[in-house]
């Protein structure tokens, strides 16, 4: 395991978590205060009204002018403020003062209507003011008389933070508990990634069998998917290259082993025409082993690239042109000649052209071996299939050696250097990999070999 | 023009010394030795309160202690001159009438502190933890025990009006309670009785009636009661009743309710030593401060037989708020107007 220095999803939904939630902390804090400061400020508003009221009510009019017979619940009201300070004042006509403190203040807004609020500071602290009217038609006295109450804010901010505070206890708890269910939450989804790491680690070096997807979150498991198709290929190869070594391994010793004996025979031999024969044989035996070689190897090709290539849109006519035009026949089986057999529509399928001009020149060298001329290579359509075949005039390819084309090789006709079997199974492995199968017919002594192909679909271009 | 007044005020202020005299200290007495000069402003006689003080003294080597002795409208009007920063202020503000203290707090002059022991105060003796109730002085009656039989005492204020009721010709002019105009604490204990009860008219309509006496001092008062000039005086402060150790003096605790009077300690703003005052506070407030105000009489205590029938009927004066309504000018006008009224009315034989 590689440690990286890049944040782990945990801390990183962590850390976008608690931005989300110091935000709303702090709107929510900010709401809070807002919110319990109104209710804490109405509050201590109404006792501060109340106790102007109280005064207020207390006024009457004898001998000629208001007279205050100041109430002591008015006080006990502001007392439930314990710690404000406080200070009132009783004005008559033009603002005199009949009894309280001279230096409360008079409110700096409209003084004709009831129970005017305003804030100001009492000896440097900040205060909490309510003027209210009472008004007199007398005879003797006739008027507004003002009562000012003012107190200090002490009360009023600790209950407005006591408020919030509670506003804001239950929201932390939730914050609190939300960081924690996610760690939960991430810790538990992430956990599979540590038991398919754990797996992978524990695994023998050539293991490449994919990892289960059971129980896995959708997310995870599309990873794991994926990792799975890329061990398949990388299965497949490594597969294919063993299978290439120990082919390869198989088919050379017998060749091998027959060359070096013909070639101590040469060697060996004192009567020229007898050695110019066996040299003749030699050189044929060395050619076919080149062949062997090349077909061996193309066929490791076309196992490479079936897996590793992507495909593309391909016109079947072109390579079964490309395989006439190459005339590798004139090459096997000098002085035949091969018919090509091809309409004038495309005939489009997905694959590889490559692997595909490798399978046709397979079928045909395998005709041209095998069978009888005349030879004829050609592509048509049949059931939305589209079909590159070879036929002949001989008797055919043995069934259960089609049967058994699939496998790598067939050990029955291995001795023979050139056999149809490694032709064919490369035939077969371009089938497989482009969704396609080998179909052979035969049609008044004729024998028809054909790969055919899912077509692609017209376009309506 | 009232700053004028004001400033002709205070040169012929200056020039008097008579009225020099009036607006300082009754008395200073000097505690300890050391080099940080401590000044009380107090209420509270200086024999009463001299035990604390040597006490204090001997346990605050460094502080030299002047207490003044001041009378109680005096010590408002100078601590709050010293608030307005008009005079050097002092560094402990000590005074029975709280209702004043409770004024000069209000007006932010005071100077908040917080230990455990200011703490440990029930809440109606402080408030905003700048002034604290030190003592628990009750407001009792007393009578000469030579001249009025055990079974006549009265042990309530319903007794004390049945009394003057039943025997005007004997109590006439011999009921002796404060002028209230003259003594802050006597106007401060009719103001909270008026509050308290309705037995208050009909009191000060009986006090009336029998013409009782209103005289300024406690002193005064306790005398006369111990002569034998008066039979019975209404709402003397207990503390100085038991300094003064009268003969044939009986003290009643009135059952109905009996007013405990709690001293307000304050530390003004402008103190200059205001630890010292915090530690005073918090030696008065110690186990050993309690007993010693307790042996001076000015924390009342009582046997525990007696306790429950005190604890019924104690009525503590909170320092809050409220008891700004005692200073209200019209209030405190209305209140001299029917106190004259009430004793104005009086039959005159």
């Amino acid at each position: 395991m590689t440690e990286t220095n890049a944040p782990s999803l945990l801390a990183r939904l962590l850390a976008g978590l608690v931005v989300i939630l110091g935000t709303g902390a702090v709107i929510a804090a900010l709401f809070a205060w807002f919110n319990g400061r109104a209710a804490s400020w109405e509050a201590y508003d109404r006792l501060l009204l109340g106790a102007a009221t109280d005064i207020a009510e207390s006024i009457r009019v004898s001998d000629g002018g208001p007279i205050v017979v100041l109430p002591t619940s008015a006080f006990e009201l502001l007392a439930q403020a314990p710690d404000d300070r406080v200070t009132y004042a009783v004005r008559g006509l033009d603002g005199a003062l009949i009894t309280g403190h001279a230096d409360a203040p008079k409110p700096d807004r409209d003084r004709s209507r009831d129970g005017v609020f305003f804030d100001g500071q009492m000896r440097g602290e900040d205060a909490r003011f309510v003027d209210v009217v009472r008004r007199f038609s007398e005879r003797e006295f006739s008027g507004a008389v003002h009562v000012t109450v003012g107190q200090t804010t002490i009360a009023r901010r600790a209950l407005a933070v006591d408020l919030t505070l509670n506003a804001l206890l239950p929201l932390a708890i939730a914050g609190a508990a939300l960081i924690l269910i996610s760690v939960f939450v991430v810790r538990s989804a992430v956990r599979p990634l540590d038991q398919i790491a754990q797996d992978m680690a524990g695994r023998d070096p050539y293991d490449l069998t994919p990892v289960s997807t059971e129980g896995l979150p959708r997310e995870i498991a599309v990873i794991v998917t994926a990792t799975n198709g890329f061990m398949g290929r990388l299965d497949r190869q490594f597969s294919a290259m063993q299978s290439l070594i120990s082919d390869t391994a198989h088919q050379l010793r017998t060749p091998v082993a027959a060359i070096r004996a013909q070639a101590e025979t040469a060697i060996e031999e004192t009567d020229p025409a007898e050695r110019e024969r066996l040299l003749d044989r030699l050189a044929r035996r060395t050619r076919s082993l080149g062949t062997l070689l090349d077909q061996m190897l193309s066929r490791a090709l076309v196992v490479h690239r079936t897996d590793s290539v992507a495909r593309e849109k391909v016109d079947l006519r072109q390579i079964a042109l490309e395989i006439v035009e190459s005339r590798d026949h004139d090459v096997l089986t000098p002085g035949v000649e091969v018919e090509l057999v091809i309409g004038e529509r495309e005939v489009m399928i997905a694959g590889d052209e490559f692997s595909l001009v490798q399978a046709g020149k397979n079928l045909l060298s395998n005709a041209l071996k095998h069978g009888k001329p005349p030879l004829r290579i050609g592509v048509s359509e049949e059931g939305g299939r589209a079909l590159l075949w070879v036929e002949d005039a001989g008797p055919g390819i043995a069934p259960e050696l089609l049967s058994r084309a699939g496998e790598r090789f067939q050990r029955s006709s291995a001795s023979r250097e050139d056999s149809v079997g490694l032709g064919l199974s490369i035939v077969t492995a371009v089938a497989d990999a482009f969704d396609g199968d080998i179909v052979t017919s035969r049609d008044g002594g004729r024998f028809r070999i054909a790969l055919a192909l899912p077509k692609l679909r017209e376009e309506t271009s | 023009m009232i700053r004028l007044a004001h400033a002709l005020f205070a040169l012929w202020f200056s020039l008097s010394p008579a009225v020099a005299q009036e607006a300082s200290a009754e008395a200073t007495a000097q505690f300890g030795t050391g080099a940080t000069p401590f000044i009380i402003r107090s209420t509270t006689d200086i024999e009463i309160f001299a035990p604390a003080l040597k006490a204090f003294a001997e346990s605050a080597p460094d502080l030299a202690i002047t207490y003044e002795q001041w009378g109680s409208n005096a010590l408002h009007a100078t601590a709050s001159d010293a608030c307005d920063g008009r005079k050097a202020s002092s560094d402990v503000v000590f005074s029975s009438a709280v209702h004043l203290m409770v004024s000069l707090v209000n007006r932010a002059c005071a100077r908040p502190y917080v230990s455990e022991s200011t703490r440990a105060l029930p809440p109606s003796r402080r408030w905003r933890d700048e002034i604290w109730g030190v003592t628990q002085e009750p407001a009792v009656m007393i009578y000469n025990t030579q001249h009025i039989a055990p079974e006549d005492v009265p042990q309530s204020r319903f007794d004390l009006l049945d009394l003057l009721r039943d025997d005007p010709n004997r109590m006439r002019a011999r009921v002796a309670t404060y002028d209230i105009e003259a003594s802050g604490l006597g106007y401060l204990f009719a103001y909270i009785d008026s509050l308290e009860a309705t037995t208050f008219g009909s009191l000060l309509e009986g006090l009336a009636r029998s013409e009782a006496v209103a005289t300024c001092c406690s002193a005064e008062i306790i005398d006369g009661v111990s002569r034998g000039d008066y039979l019975i005086a209404y709402n003397v402060l207990g503390s100085y009743v038991q300094n003064a150790a009268p003969a044939n003096v009986g003290v009643i605790l009135p059952d109905d309710y009996t007013l405990f009077l709690s001293r307000g300690y304050m530390i003004p703003k402008g103190a200059r030593n205001p630890g010292a005052a915090e530690r005073f506070l918090d030696f008065l407030l110690s186990d050993r401060g309690k007993s010693i105000l307790v042996s001076v009489g000015l924390n009342f205590s009582t046997s525990p037989e007696e306790q429950n029938v005190i604890q019924s009927a104690r009525r503590s004066i909170p320092l809050a708020p409220p008891l700004l309504v005692a200073l209200d000018q019209s209030t405190e006008r209305q209140f001299f107007e029917r106190w004259n009224d009430a004793f104005s009315v009086a039959p005159v034989p």
